[in-house]
């Protein structure tokens, strides 16, 4: 179920404008990766070339390699929707569908996808809600709108959502930056126990999240002033955080710059 | 207290003067709209309800001569219904397809600001030239007689623009991320606009609906040009010379009789009865279908 992704010499561009710059790496199976940097050094950016939300914004587009086991995202013929049906995303904001209740939000996915059989979707949905730690908080009010619930529950609704079309790899943005401390614990929890059996990517401002959540933690930085992001260095995260072999990545997990 | 107002500095009088004088502006404002909408509704409504009975939303105008009291306007209610319902029946989907090319595929293209400029040249149109536009197309160069579907294509030139505006300004107002979240899930694009997208949009785009359809059943000069003047039922709106409820009222407010005055009134109140109706209506299926309904 959990794929290895594998990236290689990969440029993003918007327009002609370049925001990331050769980038390679390889993303482990059953872990959880994390991408630190400073604002604007192209995380989001490399993190939605993952699944091909990259190209969504007009004039955005993409060159070099990515590998999900063996096949390459970006060869012909591979259709970027049955990517995203692969490679999940969990956004910096809570985005539940304001027209649907909470059912329909988790059976979104599914449902949207022409896959409807009202006995298995129950199933479903009901294991997707148990797996982002919610069912019990909503069990009696899947009928209400989704957009009712807190921020946090909203964030572990949409974690649900995700993990409902059952997909290889997850991919988070800054998923906890919207939410008080205990839905951050409870999303992190949650972080945990799905590494078991996903792929995960998280892209973090907070370096203790990184530390707490993540097995291997990447480091972007901007090249310079106006030059596209770059990666510096990929570890395992207790070396990054104790003994990072470049100058740039201790200077900015030491709080002295960024 | 003193420590207070120490604290807090007490509000100059020059402000005070502005507060005042802004806030009378505002109410003045307010007054002086509220005015020629009040006075219109009460001048029909107590001049309508003369002749607003039974006998006026049940019969025409057949064999009634001009000086003859009675006689009624079904024909007309009849007749605006039908044209109005068949230029939405055009207009919306077209209107409904071209703001989703606009806002979902468009995006800054040379054909999408073509299309955009266009739009706003066509809201521009004044209604009588989309009247003689159909009059010269539609029958005197194909051909075909002075009809209901004549008057409803004049009606659907102006509904156009009008859907197209409304409907896109409504879609542009679906926040990206929903788009996104949609995608992200494996949605096809088409399905994400088709589920999503519409749906959020709902509420607003039938608000845009009515109001459009609201402006057009209102219009005099194109249906003058294109359904012509009966005073017989026509149920039928693509054979004959229809009759509808502004032109009804055009034409009996023309008679020098009280009894065609009363009846041009009673027209009158029925078409604002006739576009609340529909207002109220469209306004239930937006309650009924709107998001912050818990169902």
């Amino acid at each position: 179920m959990a794929k290895q992704i594998e990236v290689a010499d990969l440029d993003a561009y918007y327009g002609s404008h370049k925001a990331i710059e050769g980038i390679s790496m390889t993303i482990e199976p059953r872990s959880v990766t994390a991408f630190i940097g400073p604002s604007g050094c192209g995380k989001s950016t490399f993190l939605r070339t993952l699944n091909r939300m990259h190209e969504v914004i007009p004039g955005a587009r993409v060159t070099g390699k990515i590998r999900l086991e063996d096949q390459d995202l970006y060869g012909a013929g591979v259709d970027p929707v049955s990517v995203r049906r692969t490679v999940g995303m969990v956004f910096q904001r809570p985005n539940p569908f304001p027209t649907m209740s909470i059912f329909d939000n988790v059976a979104a996915g599914l449902r949207l996808n022409g896959r409807v059989r009202r006995s298995e979707l129950e199933g479903v949905v009901e294991k997707s809600l148990r797996g982002a730690n919610l069912w019990n908080e909503v069990k009696d009010r899947l009928s209400k709108p989704g957009a009712g619930l807190s921020g946090g529950q909203q964030q572990r609704l949409c974690i649900a959502r995700a993990i409902a079309v059952s997909p290889a790899v997850l991919l988070m943005d800054e998923p906890c930056s919207a939410l008080d401390p205990i839905s951050t614990l409870a999303i992190e929890d949650l972080i945990a126990q799905l590494k078991n059996d996903f792929t995960i990517v998280i892209v973090t401002h907070n370096m203790q999240q990184a530390a707490r959540v993540s097995d291997r933690t990447a480091f972007f930085n901007l090249a310079g002033p106006g030059k596209p992001g770059k990666l510096v260095e990929m570890d395992d995260t207790s070396k990054i955080f104790t003994t990072p072999s470049e100058k740039a990545t201790e200077d900015y997990i030491t709080g002295r710059f960024g | 207290m003193t420590a207070t107002a120490r604290v807090l500095p007490a509000i100059s009088t020059g402000r005070r003067v502005k507060n005042t004088f802004v806030q009378g502006l505002v109410w003045l404002a307010f007054g002086l709209a509220i005015i020629p909408l009040i006075s219109v509704l009460w001048l029909v409504v107590k001049n309508g309800l003369a002749r607003f009975d039974l006998t006026f939303l049940t019969h025409s105008m057949r064999g009634i001569a001009p000086r003859d009291a009675g006689g009624g306007a079904y024909h007309a209610i009849l007749g605006t219904l039908e044209q109005v319902a068949i230029a939405t029946v055009i207009s919306v989907p077209i209107g409904l397809l071209t703001a989703i090319y606009l806002v979902e595929y468009g995006q800054g293209r040379r054909l999408a600001r073509t299309i955009s400029f266009f739009v706003d040249v066509m809201t521009g149109i004044p209604s009588v030239v989309a009247g003689l536009f159909i009059l010269a197309f539609w029958i005197l160069i194909l051909g075909f007689g002075f009809s209901g579907f004549a008057g409803a294509l004049a009606l659907s030139i102006l509904m156009m623009p009008t859907v197209v505006r409304s409907a896109e300004e409504m879609l542009r107002l679906v926040p990206t991320e929903l788009r996104e979240a949609s995608y992200a899930l494996g949605v096809p694009k088409w399905r994400t606009i088709v589920r999503v997208v519409l749906p959020t949009a709902f509420t607003g785009i039938v608000t845009g609906v009515m109001l459009a359809i609201a402006r057009v059943a209102g219009e005099t000069a194109p249906l003058l040009l294109t359904v012509f003047i009966t005073n017989s039922i026509n149920e039928d709106p693509f054979n004959g010379p229809q009759m509808g409820l502004p032109l009804y009222i055009f034409d009996q407010m023309g008679r020098p009789n009280d009894t065609a005055i009363d009846r041009a009134w009673a027209g009158a109140l029925t078409l604002i009865l006739i576009v609340m109706l529909l207002n109220l209506v469209a306004r239930v299926i937006a309650w009924w279908r709107s998001p912050a309904k818990a169902r």
